[in-house]
């Protein structure tokens, strides 16, 4: 159980993993997520399951503190000391019509469930997968049976340039969709979010607060929903994004950004140079 | 005869333990435990056992005390408690055993939490093995969610009882409360895995990390299990649900305790989570969890104060807990009321707060508190604990097809701990809401009677 199985670099600190877990793998269903602690003295991380598969499922992660540094170290064989899940309530999957669904960064990995159980349930999806450039898409074949995917960089290396609320902006220009979903960044979601209001479109987005149990036991994970006390871990983790307060999200995401700043400190004098990134 | 007043434990000195996690009691030394139980009268009918709510032969054990026999003694409290190093550091004794003992007519009562903590450190302490005698092996699986007090107990009295246990935490720790909520200085963690290694060797199957509702249907539960006890707590923190509790520093005492005791934030960066180092915290409440969390708070560096809507009397925390508090440089703020955070780029730096007088006594016998208006002044603060409580987890209970609820959301349960589904038990804090470690360990028991007769 918990054993690493499979790992794979996706681009620079962006890497894939499929972790040895049956229960998880035969209860995950779009949208949900796991609680990792990597070992003793380790911190519960929240992750969002991006696909499963017989016993295994998959999880992309990218290095942006120590855990995940010391996460991305990790190799196959390698056992993660304590994975609890599936959380969290599951995408409202059913045949809606006509959906758009927005990726960014790796936000591309969530949605790739959530993608695949839409077109199931017969809907036809565009997608929008966005990024800093070129090198940072992956698992785009995973989408070929989505009716559109349109490509958006920062840098303009591939697709248009620009960002992924641009695009969706113009697109909503031109066709008409029912849903709507956009997981990335939280700069992203809200942007989205605002071009979804403007148009008068439900859009579901996943939050990715700041937790500890996971289950609804600490509140540390709260946000305001249309000016409503919700927790992201057992209210959510998606929401309607035109109902969110962004403002205070960000900032209670902001909260420990001097002691993570520390601990990576810490950690990268430990190891040297973190050449696995 | 005039009474002899109680022995005190030995205690580490205020200045001393404010600054660590250790254990701020270092309980009786062997000599002293057997002073304190040659004060018991040894009375033909014990008011003290009624006090206890697993009923534990108190005069028995510590009679076997005076005759320095502490084996026997260890034998005869450990049949009716199965974590008798918790319950001597962290009941109510005031208000239970002690509080009912006879000697409080002419003078202190037996310290009958001290000796009962003495008896089970010192089994420890000579690695006394525990007795373990399943009489019979009974092939019927009993599915316990929950491994707190309530839980634990429940797995221990049906694992003796020969039936196959499987014990479902959500957490990557056994123990609940005992293990996130409690602080190392007034339970250390090391007695909680000792006691929880006792229900291994009884051959329980304790399976963590497994969020029931998420990863297994109650559902399914029922189909695999021959009964169920659900003994999942009221873990779900409530807020007061005023303006700026969105704020950077505002805590619920769940995730400030769950971050101290469980992940051990207070050792950051040698342990991974993080936890703010704040200069002056407010905590908000005046139940233990309220003491717990300020004397955390100071253990960390802070000024704290204690901010409570009542006066002191009224606090529901463990007078002792109390004293200590005081004893560390806690203050207290009585007949105060939080109505508003102040925040500064989304960080708090202060609370508004109101007077309040009391008025008549409400219906928990208690002087119901009333803001007096235009009272309004701020305190300082870059944290504030939210202390005033819990309630149950909807979501799981919820998923249980026709399980009954009461008003407040727990599980509408008897004495015995049966629900209105045939094979599903309950007890602890999700029968009661929030109450105590003995209460919830006698629930378990209880039903684990019941359960035993609904098997049969």
């Amino acid at each position: 159980m918990n054993e690493i199985l499979e790992k794979k670099k996706l681009a620079y600190g962006v890497h894939l993993f499929w972790i040895k877990n049956e229960l998880i793998a035969k209860k995950a269903k779009p949208g949900q997520f796991v609680i990792f602690r990597t070992h003793d003295s380790g911190e519960r991380i929240p992750i969002t399951i991006a696909g499963v598969n017989n016993n295994k499922f998959r999880v992309i992660v990218k290095a942006v503190g120590k855990s995940t540094y010391e996460l991305c170290k990790l190799q196959p064989g390698d056992k993660i000391a304590d994975i609890s899940g599936p959380l969290g309530m599951p995408s409202e999957i059913k045949f809606y019509g006509k959906v758009l669904v927005v990726g960014g960064g790796v936000g591309i990995a969530t949605i790739i469930p959530i993608v695949q159980a839409l077109i199931s349930s017969g809907n036809d999806v565009d997608v929008i997968l966005a990024s800093r450039s070129r090198e940072f898409f992956f698992l785009t074949d995973e989408f070929e049976n989505a009716k559109n995917v349109y490509y958006v960089t920062d840098d303009g290396s591939f697709g248009d340039k620009g960002f992924a609320h641009e695009k969706m902006d113009k697109l909503l220009k031109e066709k008409q969709y029912d849903i709507a979903w956009a997981i990335g960044p939280a700069l992203m979601m809200k942007a989205c979010s605002e071009v979804a209001k403007k148009n008068n479109l439900k859009i579901w987005v996943s939050l990715n607060a700041i937790m500890v149990d996971g289950t609804g036991m600490c509140g540390g994970c709260r946000v305001l929903i249309n000016n409503e006390m919700k927790y992201t871990c057992v209210d959510g983790p998606e929401f309607d994004g035109r109902l969110v307060n962004w403002d205070s999200f960000m900032i209670r995401l902001s909260q420990y950004r001097e002691e993570e700043k520390l601990a990576l400190e810490r950690y990268l004098e430990k190891v040297g140079e973190p050449t696995w990134l | 005869m005039a009474v002899k007043d109680r022995i005190p434990p030995v205690e580490r000195k205020p200045e001393e333990r404010a600054k660590d996690f250790e254990e701020v009691s270092l309980g009786y030394t062997e000599e002293l435990a057997i002073l304190e139980a040659k004060r018991c009268l040894q009375c033909k009918v014990p008011t003290c056992v009624s006090g206890c709510p697993v009923g534990i032969d108190i005069p028995g054990f510590i009679k076997e005390i005076s005759k320095r026999n502490f084996e026997k003694s260890y034998r005869i409290l450990k049949s009716y408690n199965s974590l008798p190093a918790v319950c001597g550091r962290v009941c109510p004794q005031e208000v239970q055993c002690e509080g009912v003992c006879v000697l409080n007519k002419a003078g202190k009562p037996i310290s009958i939490g001290n000796l009962e903590r003495f008896v089970a450190d010192w089994a420890m302490q000579n690695n006394l093995e525990d007795k373990i005698t399943i009489e019979r092996k009974i092939n019927k699986k009993i599915a316990v969610i929950g491994s707190g007090p309530a839980g634990l107990t429940n797995a221990a009295e049906m694992a003796k009882r020969g039936y196959v246990v499987d014990l479902y935490e959500v957490f990557h720790t056994p123990g609940g409360v005992l293990v996130y909520g409690i602080p190392e200085f007034r339970l250390p963690k090391a007695i909680v895995n000792k006691e929880v290694a006792f229900l291994e060797k009884l051959g329980v199957n304790i399976k963590l990390d497994i969020p029931v509702g998420f990863a297994v249907h109650p559902m399914e539960l029922l189909e695999t299990y021959d009964a169920i006890f659900i003994g999942v707590g009221a873990g779900t923190p409530k807020f007061m649900g005023i303006d700026g509790t969105e704020l950077n520093g505002v805590y619920s005492a769940n995730e400030f305790l769950t971050r101290i005791n469980l992940m051990k934030a207070y050792k950051f960066p040698e342990a991974d989570t993080p936890v703010k180092f704040a200069k002056n915290v407010v905590v908000i409440g005046g139940g233990n969890t309220a003491m717990d969390a300020a004397r955390s708070a100071l253990r960390l560096g802070a000024n704290v104060t204690v901010v409570y809507r009542r006066s002191k009397v009224e606090m529901p925390a463990r007078k002792a807990e109390i004293e200590h508090a005081k004893e560390e440089g806690i203050k207290f703020q009585t007949l105060t009321q939080p109505v508003r955070y102040i925040g500064n780029n989304g960080r708090l730096v202060a609370i508004e707060c109101i007077k309040m007088k009391l008025g008549e006594p409400d219906s928990s016998g208690r002087r119901r508190p009333i803001p007096i208006e235009g009272s309004n002044f701020v305190i300082k603060a870059d944290m504030a604990i939210e202390a005033i409580g819990t309630q149950a987890n909807k979501l799981l209970l919820s998923q249980f097809e026709g399980l009954e609820l009461n008003k407040w959301g727990y599980i509408k349960a008897d004495d015995y701990g049966k629900t209105s589904l045939p094979k599903v038990f309950a007890g602890g804090d999700i029968v009661t809401g929030s109450a105590t470690v003995i209460l919830a360990m006698g629930a378990g028991k209880k039903a684990a009677n019941a359960m035993e007769k609904f098997l049969y």
